[in-house]
């Protein structure tokens, strides 16, 4: 039953998983927001290595990076490159105006750090635009992207992880903030209670080599 | 008064007393900076233990700025009695020595001398911040280098680029001077009222240990005297540290979230030191030299 | 013309008149005594003239112009040391000097400097920090402050205390030296009386804050009021005796003893007197010095 069911989605995991087998490496420029409710940090330049299977790093230029623990290793390619799941149809969604096929993985290797995945794929162009993950150890990660000039090798423009905070807090003898005011009106100039970092990519250099020291 | 003003940095600069003050900022800094260098990282993790569970910090985080930060916040604490050392012995410490009969009987008023007294001690207090600022600031970035100042504060975490970093610095001594001459000022004050050079830097001490205290307790029965308290306004050298964000949770570079509090603040010590040098020069005024 | 002129001059401490109404001039070239027994009020009355201490009323002239309004002006032409010769132990000799010369509108030279050294005697000990003087040479210093920018008023309290006595001789002769080659106004003040006696051209003495005796030296030392302090085997014999006779006019009140003060060729003559009278003459000791005076006069307000 299982390879039935694998059967029948294994076509567009298939087509996603060859227009990412077209990416050995690369090496793209980028603008990184960090949006979690208890950090403000402005928007910082980014450069973000990946290597055939799974190596993914992201580099701030000379600054200080904040990225959900795990989380951005968990991208589609290390999902999907190691071939080591069972893909589950779970049907369809609209998805901004698109009809998009849901299917989930289970990954069928114990040693994999998620427990479960879901892909939201358009069939059109064989393009993921949403995962949500659950991680072992890091807890659940929503990504989703968006598409643009490198859509045909499946890379996106701009990628945006979603996942739970926890609460912040350090004591005032610590910080040695005594006095403050109401603490409850700084936490209203903080807009969002979830956590997003947003990766926009500028620019791609695709399969030019990347050393491994880079990871 | 350029007189009274030269021959007063003279003296103080030929007192062993002074330099007590240069060397206890410079070994306590020298602790801490050694200390974050052999140990930094465990204190770091320590500090971002909650932030650590849901993210991964990369990059330098234990660099110059950061250490001058936690130096400022230990350190902007303390000197204000380092400051009371000598600023609470100008006047009286001479009167305690009998050497402001000789003074006093030059021809310059008693208003010019406490006036210039207080600029000589207002100069003192600034090389003693300048001095912090050298070791605390450009020997922390000598040492640990430069980076993006991410600041753990109580209920959320500041990222502040490198860029946008340096000025806030200039901006926070600058504002520590403001406080630093508050209690420069009421340090005089005490000085004019005694005859001896204990009780005033006691006094001074004493009087900045209890309205530190009366600022940091959040009980509500005194959160109606705070905002008049200067103690309460000399630590808001921080709010420089803070930044605005945008609708979109964004940071933006070169702001400062608070800056109506900075404001208010050096308002309010500008109104404490000019009330303690006026207090002084009355009470000087109309006191008589028995010593 | 008067340098210092003083008028109606009061100082109350709480219910304490330390000064009361005291009035007294001095004139230019003067070395004006200033005499009183402690708690007198001289220090007072001197930190009032250096505006050290504010009158409670009374007013205050120094070469013609109010203390009040000219202050600056007035003290630029002031040098003082005022009791005990307080200095800044971690500087020397010369940097004092430097350091007060700089206070002054008038340039002060360093061969100024030198002169005043040498002047009382410091040269040697300049470059030496003042933690180490003895209370001698940081009286020496003290003076050598007051002197530096060469004022033309002299105000000095207790300029001999802690000197040995090579050194009060040394201050004596400066002192004398000052007003009558440099024409300089000094008023001294001093509890070695005897020292004043050497120095002065006039005297003023207060006690309890009131002037009690003014004058020029050779008037309060007047050999026609000779003190006697008589010693006898019966004082009361002996007093009974002067009260019936022509001496008691002479008879000072005072309780340590019979004094008079009589004329001194009078004293031979009371002598014999008494001794005709039948009276056990102990001894007789006759003083006209300043000192005995001063004694005098104090005593005799009490």
């Amino acid at each position: 039953m299982n390879n039935r069911l694998q059967a029948q989605v294994d076509p567009l995991i298939e087509r996603v998983s060859q227009k990412l087998g077209l990416v050995n490496d690369y090496v793209a420029e980028g603008v990184m927001k960090t949006d979690v409710s208890f950090i403000k940090a402005s928007l910082g330049k980014v450069k973000v290595y990946f290597k055939k299977p799974n190596l993914l790093k992201v580099k701030k230029e000379g600054g200080i990076s904040l990225l959900p623990k795990g989380g951005v290793s968990v991208t589609i390619n290390s999902l999907l490159n190691t071939k080591q799941y069972i893909a589950l149809p779970a049907g369809t969604q609209e998805y901004n105006g698109k009809t998009l096929r849901v299917i989930k993985l289970v990954p069928t290797d114990d040693k994999l750090d998620w427990v479960i995945s879901t892909l939201w794929i358009d069939p059109a162009d064989a393009l993921v635009y949403k995962t949500f993950t659950t991680t072992k150890e890091n807890g659940s990660y929503e990504i989703t992207m968006e598409y643009g000039s490198y859509a045909n090798l499946g890379l996106p423009s701009k990628i945006i992880f979603a996942f739970n905070t926890k609460d912040y807090k350090l004591p005032n003898g610590i910080t040695l903030e005594f006095g403050d005011d109401d603490p409850t009106a700084k936490q209203k100039a903080l807009k969002n209670k979830k956590g997003k970092i947003e990766i926009t990519y500028t620019n791609y250099v695709i399969n030019k080599g990347v050393s491994n020291t880079m990871f | 008064m350029k007189q009274i003003i030269s021959i007063e940095l003279y003296k103080i600069f030929r007192r062993p007393r002074t330099y007590i003050a240069f060397a206890a900022i410079a070994a306590l800094i020298m602790v801490i900076q050694f200390g974050l260098k052999m140990d930094g990282q465990s204190y770091a993790g320590f500090l971002m233990k909650d932030i650590n569970d849901t993210l991964t910090v990369d990059g330098k985080v234990l660099n110059g700025y950061l250490i001058c930060y936690i130096l400022l916040q230990l350190l902007l604490v303390h000197v204000p009695l380092l400051v009371a050392l000598i600023a609470a012995d100008m006047i009286s410490g001479e009167a305690n020595l009998g050497t402001l009969r000789l003074l006093f009987t030059t021809p310059y008023s008693r208003t010019q001398w406490v006036i210039g007294k207080f600029i000589a001690a207002s100069i003192y207090t600034i090389v003693l911040l300048i001095w912090l600022a050298f070791l605390a600031l450009f020997a922390s970035m000598w040492i640990f280098g430069t980076d993006d100042l991410f600041l753990m504060k109580s209920n959320y975490v500041v990222l502040i680029q490198e860029k946008d970093v340096l000025w806030r610095y200039v901006g926070a001594f600058v504002f520590a001077s403001f406080s630093l001459l508050t209690v420069t000022a009421l340090g005089f004050l005490m000085s004019s009222i005694a005859n001896n050079s204990i009780g005033p830097i006691v006094g001074t001490m004493s009087a900045i240990v209890f309205f530190t205290i009366l600022s940091t307790l959040n009980i509500p029965l005194f959160s109606i005297i705070k905002p008049y308290l200067f103690t309460t306004h000399m630590n808001n050298w921080k709010e420089f540290f803070d930044i605005k964000v945008d609708d979109n949770n964004e940071a933006i570079y070169g702001t400062i979230l608070n800056l109506a509090k900075i404001k208010t603040s050096l308002i309010v010590l500008t109104l404490h030191i000019i009330l303690f040098v006026s207090a002084s020069v009355i009470i000087t005024k109309r006191k008589d030299i028995l010593s | 013309m008067s340098v210092i002129q003083v008028n109606n001059l009061s100082k109350h401490f709480g219910n304490l008149k330390a000064v009361d109404q005291l009035s007294f001039s001095v004139n230019a070239g003067e070395v004006f005594g200033f005499l009183g027994q402690n708690g007198s009020g001289k220090s007072t009355t001197i930190r009032m003239l250096l505006s050290l201490i504010h009158p409670t009323s009374g007013r205050i002239e120094l070469f013609g112009k109010s203390m009040e309004t000219n202050r600056n002006q007035i003290l630029e032409e002031v040098g003082a040391i005022i009791e005990r010769p307080d200095l800044y132990p971690y500087l020397t000799a010369r940097e004092h000097l430097q350091l007060f010369a700089k206070l002054r509108s008038k340039k002060i030279t360093t061969s100024r400097i030198d002169d005043t050294l040498i002047k009382v005697g410091l040269l040697e000990r300049a470059q030496d920090k003042v933690q180490t003087f003895s209370l001698g040479m940081k009286q020496r210093l003290g003076i050598a402050i007051a002197l530096v920018h060469n004022p033309s008023l002299i105000i000095l309290d207790e300029p001999t205390n802690g000197l040995d006595p090579q050194g009060i001789s040394d201050i004596r002769n400066l002192i004398k030296q000052l007003a009558q080659q440099e024409g300089k106004t000094v008023l001294v003040s001093s509890h070695l009386l005897s020292e004043i006696e050497q120095m002065a051209t006039q005297i003023m003495i207060i006690h309890r804050g009131q002037k009690i005796a003014e004058g020029p030296i050779q008037k309060l030392l007047d050999p026609n009021k000779m003190v006697v302090h008589v010693k006898t085997t019966n004082d009361a014999q002996a007093l009974q005796f002067i009260m019936s006779g022509s001496f008691s006019n002479y008879l000072l009140k005072r309780t340590d003893g019979i004094h008079l003060c009589m004329p001194d060729y009078e004293i031979p003559l009371f002598n014999t007197s008494l001794v005709n009278a039948g009276v056990g003459l102990i001894g007789v000791e006759t003083r006209n010095s300043l000192e005995d005076y001063f004694l005098q006069v104090t005593s005799n307000s009490n």
